[in-house]
């Protein structure tokens, strides 16, 4: 263990209305093996110390699953670390005297709450038009009644492991949710128990995320470099063909 | 105050068919008349929510996130327990009823536990039909592993992303419901108060943390489904805002509270490196399918674990208990670990720390297969200590991860107070005083998705059908009860910070009310808890105001919640005189050191009844009766 020095400079804003500014200050020494978030509350038990008002930011397992930190370090959402929830970043990937500039995840449909807080509400409303299989409590065949192969239900899982921590959202360059979406999509798509909804669910998720904001893929491939959980862009191909075989063959369209 | 558990009559195996053909059924057209308050979003939360809009009912779901999808229990990793025996292993229902009775030390109630055993296979059912990617076989067929307190191999898994792949089941479930216009959701609400109006339960008062406004939601039942509070001892596996706040509230509106002493202490979690340390991450116990424990033989020996020959490692947990190994249940593994450690022999900078290795299943089964089985939980380890397992052998030491403890249900799971129902790990009911590895995924799906359901129907059809309004007084004055508080803590203006009293708290429970228990330190710690009150109400520091997003108010709250329940837990733990499932009563062992537990005076459930502001609660007992299993003293050996 080493400590560290860094200047910060936080995203500071009072509401959804005010308009934010920067604001610059100085970390003290931090522990190279503090979490990212760590050296969030040491700074802001620093900041109430002296009566000012502490850094929001939003968290809740700290363990990079429930998908509820964010923000973009240094440009990068959730930092410079492949594969890593801010939570799950430590400060050993940073060196005595660096700058850390700190953002909240920034988009259209993101509107910024509070300092580094958003309101990602939209992507639960894209859940909300198609990201389950549509059957009730009750009545479940046995579950090994319809063998899945190891590899597709591997697939399956490496697709809803997204924790909808929105960290494709705010690293595209037009904020757009294909990744999100892809990876709900792809999980029914290639499990026997979504086939019975798969048009529907591909046109109703896509419906909703051009309405709330969302912009289009453009293949820059930003969003799987910033996903904390790897989630590949051939999900976005599967949406699409999904979303075509939908559109053009399908009676949902 | 007289306990009825409502256990129903009959033969074990058909109690919960007699039960349900015997209650009550609400009338489909009737229940788009009901309006339940169904609060929290976890596995059991979001599986009720959305079962019961299923039937028609009216729920408003609350949870104290930005969406229902983040509740703790997407952290669980290993998986859930199912009596299925697709392994041809000797499982059954029976098995895993009788299993988790004794691994919860005979001191939870055999009606609800077998029904809990019955249920599982319904619950791995449903989740497939949902879509949940559990693992498969090559050919297709579920896959299995084992636990910890099992010789059967009986939980199914999702890598080590169990807990979230069942939660995305469940909260689309929800969301479905979102969709039908039967949930109303309320996210970034935090429960503040119960409200009981004819000593019945019909609404809350909440807190939207975005604005800081109170808001009243009035309905015919209240669904608790608020997780557990191991968040009192500081530092725990628990998410940060995991809290005791809603159940606290119920309790002190009348729902009595059961066995708060009773907190599991998880033996595989990443060691504590630091101060500054905000939560303590866990890796799932089914590494210790794998993974082999040790520490040197001799104490402070403080080489490299590469330089420690074969003949000078304590493989302890092999040595002691033969025939389970490193898969002993969860209390056995800490308590040893606490243990060696305790001799001198722990390892790591802090020396409190013991090797969990996987050298010999690397080489016997190759990276490959390792990797297979545990990437995640490795690559996690790795992003926090930067130190890769594959190579180097994993630290670990216990964790504060789980409360069997909380609000006291009948076989119902309706609290003491009427139309109030508690789910999960809010409740106390099926885990005895340790709960067994893979069962709490379970145990929350079970109450959600196919308890309650039946259940909440037998209470709302003895209802008065009219809804209650949330203009009465009984509302009025929660929530200015409410406000007051908020308040008092924004006007206190201290010199101490909310964490530095949580930490405070956090240790003294730890030291006095943790793994190991004494007389002496309980009654220490009864001493001191008073002190750390009044000068929490009279020296904390609260910064910003009540109108607006502010998290320091709200942990602040949840922190002076911990701080009255904690005496609680003392109170509790020093009732208990034995020592029993996850806890050590230091007064009460073998002779070789082992936890002795005492039926003849402890095969009791204690539940708590509130006795006003600054006055001791009163000790009930529900007498455990065991007609079904011989109970004996634990061995693993």
């Amino acid at each position: 263990m080493k400590l560290i020095n860094l200047i910060v400079k936080v995203w500071r804003q009072e509401n959804e209305t005010s308009s934010g500014s920067f604001q610059t200050l100085k970390s003290g020494p931090i522990s190279t093996d503090m979490s990212f978030l760590e050296m969030l509350d040491v700074l802001n038990e620093k900041l109430a110390k002296v009566g000012k008002e502490p850094i929001a930011f939003d968290h809740d397992c700290r363990e990079g699953i429930c998908g509820m930190c964010g923000a973009v370090v240094n440009g990068h959402a959730h930092g410079p670390e492949n594969e890593t929830t801010l939570c799950q970043l430590h400060m050993r990937h940073f060196n005595d005297g660096d700058t850390l500039v700190i953002e909240p995840f920034r988009a259209r449909a993101f509107k910024v709450v509070k300092d580094l807080v958003v309101d990602r509400s939209a992507l639960d409303s894209i859940i909300a038009e198609g990201g389950y299989v549509s059957v009730n409590t009750g009545g479940a065949p046995d579950g090994n009644a319809v063998p899945i192969p190891q590899d597709t239900a591997e697939q399956a899982l490496d697709a809803s492991a997204c924790i909808g921590c929105g960290a494709c959202v705010a690293a595209c360059p037009n904020a757009s949710a294909m990744l999100f979406v892809g990876a709900k999509v792809s999980q029914y798509a290639l499990l026997p128990q979504g086939q019975p909804e798969s048009a529907r669910r591909a046109l109703d998720m896509v419906r909703k995320m051009d309405e709330s904001g969302f912009g289009n893929c453009g293949n820059e491939r930003e969003c799987e470099a910033a996903c904390p959980k790897g989630i590949s862009i051939r999900n976005i191909a599967r949406l699409n063909r999904e979303f075509i075989k939908a559109a053009i063959i399908s009676y949902e369209k | 105050m007289k306990l009825d558990a409502k256990i129903p009559e009959g033969p074990l195996t058909e109690k919960w068919d007699r039960h349900r053909f015997n209650s009550k059924l609400v009338n489909p057209a009737n229940k788009r008349k009901y309006d339940i308050i169904v609060v929290g979003t976890g596995l059991a939360g979001a599986s009720a929510a959305a079962s019961l809009a299923e039937l028609g009912y009216n729920v408003k779901s609350f949870c104290i996130q930005d969406s229902p999808r983040r509740a703790h229990s997407i952290a669980a990793q290993g998986g859930i327990n199912a009596a299925k025996n697709y392994q041809n292993d000797g499982d059954s229902i029976f098995r895993l009823f009788y299993d988790t009775i004794k691994g919860g030390d005979f001191r939870a109630r055999e009606a609800n536990v077998y029904r809990l055993a019955q249920i599982s296979n319904n619950i791995i059912d449903q989740c497939v039909a949902q879509g949940v990617p559990f693992a498969r076989e090559y050919g297709g067929q579920l896959a299995n592993r084992s636990f910890g307190g099992a010789q059967v191999s009986r939980t199914f898994y999702a890598r080590g992303q169990t807990g979230q792949q069942l939660l995305l089941g469940a909260y689309g479930a929800l969301m479905r419901q979102v969709k039908e216009g039967k949930v109303t959701l309320y996210p970034r609400r935090e429960m503040m108060e119960l409200v009981v109006i004819d000593g019945s339960a019909k609404g809350i008062v909440t807190r939207n943390l975005l604005n800081g406004q109170l808001e009243t939601y009035a309905a015919h039942a209240v669904v608790l489904a608020t997780g557990g509070y191991g968040n009192v001892y500081f530092l725990s596996t628990n998410a940060m805002a995991s809290n005791v706040t809603a159940t606290w509230r119920a309790h002190k509106q009348g729902a009595c509270f059961a066995n708060p002493c009773f907190v599991q202490i998880h033996p595989t979690c990443i060691p504590v490196h630091g101060d500054y340390q905000s939560k303590l991450t866990l890796m799932s116990e089914s590494l210790r399918n794998d993974g082999r424990v040790w520490v040197p033989h001799n104490a402070d020996d403080k080489r490299d674990p590469s330089q420690i020959p074969e003949a000078e490692r304590d493989y302890y947990l092999e040595k002691k208990y033969p025939s389970f190994g490193n898969l002993v249940p969860r209390d056995v593994a800490s308590r040893n670990a606490k243990e060696q450690c305790d001799a001198g022999k722990g390892v790591g900078e802090t020396g409190l720390a013991v090797y969990l290795d996987f050298a010999e299943a690397i080489q016997r089964d190759g990276e490959s297969v390792i990797s297979q089985k545990y990437g995640n939980l490795f690559q996690m380890y790795e992003k926090i200590t930067g130190q890769d397992p594959m190579h180097v052998p994993m630290k670990i030491y216990p964790a504060v991860h789980y409360t069997m403890g909380g609000l006291w249900v009948d076989y119902n799971l309706m609290t003491t107070v009427p139309g109030l129902f508690a789910l999960g790990e809010a409740n106390f009911s099926d885990h005895g005083a340790n709960r067994l590895g893979a069962s709490a995924l379970m145990q929350g799906l079970a109450d959600g998705y196919f308890v309650i359901p039946a259940t909440i129907a037998g209470y709302l059809a003895e209802t008065d059908m009219d809804r209650p309004d949330t203009d009465s007084p009984e509302f009025k004055e929660a929530e200015q009860k409410t406000e007051a508080k908020i308040t008092r803590l924004l006007s206190i203006n201290g010199k101490r910070t909310i964490d530095d009293f949580h930490r405070e708290l956090g240790l003294l429970m730890w030291d006095s009310c943790g793994m190991a228990r004494n007389e002496q330190g309980l009654q220490d710690a009864l001493k001191k808890l008073p002190g750390i009150k009044e000068e929490f109400w009279n020296n904390v520091l609260v910064p910003g105001t009540g109108e607006q997003l502010n998290q320091s108010l709200e942990r602040a709250g949840r922190v002076a919640d911990f701080i009255e329940f904690s005496e609680l837990m003392v109170l509790d733990a020093l009732d208990r005189k034995e020592s029993c499932g996850c806890h050590l009563r230091e007064e009460s062992q073998t002779e070789e050191n082992e936890a002795l537990r005492d039926d003849k005076n402890y095969s009791y459930v204690s539940v708590w009844d509130y006795g006003g502001e600054n006055k001791k609660p009163t000790l009930h007992k529900e007498n455990l009766v065991f007609e079904n299993v011989q109970l004996s003293q634990r061995s693993y050996k």
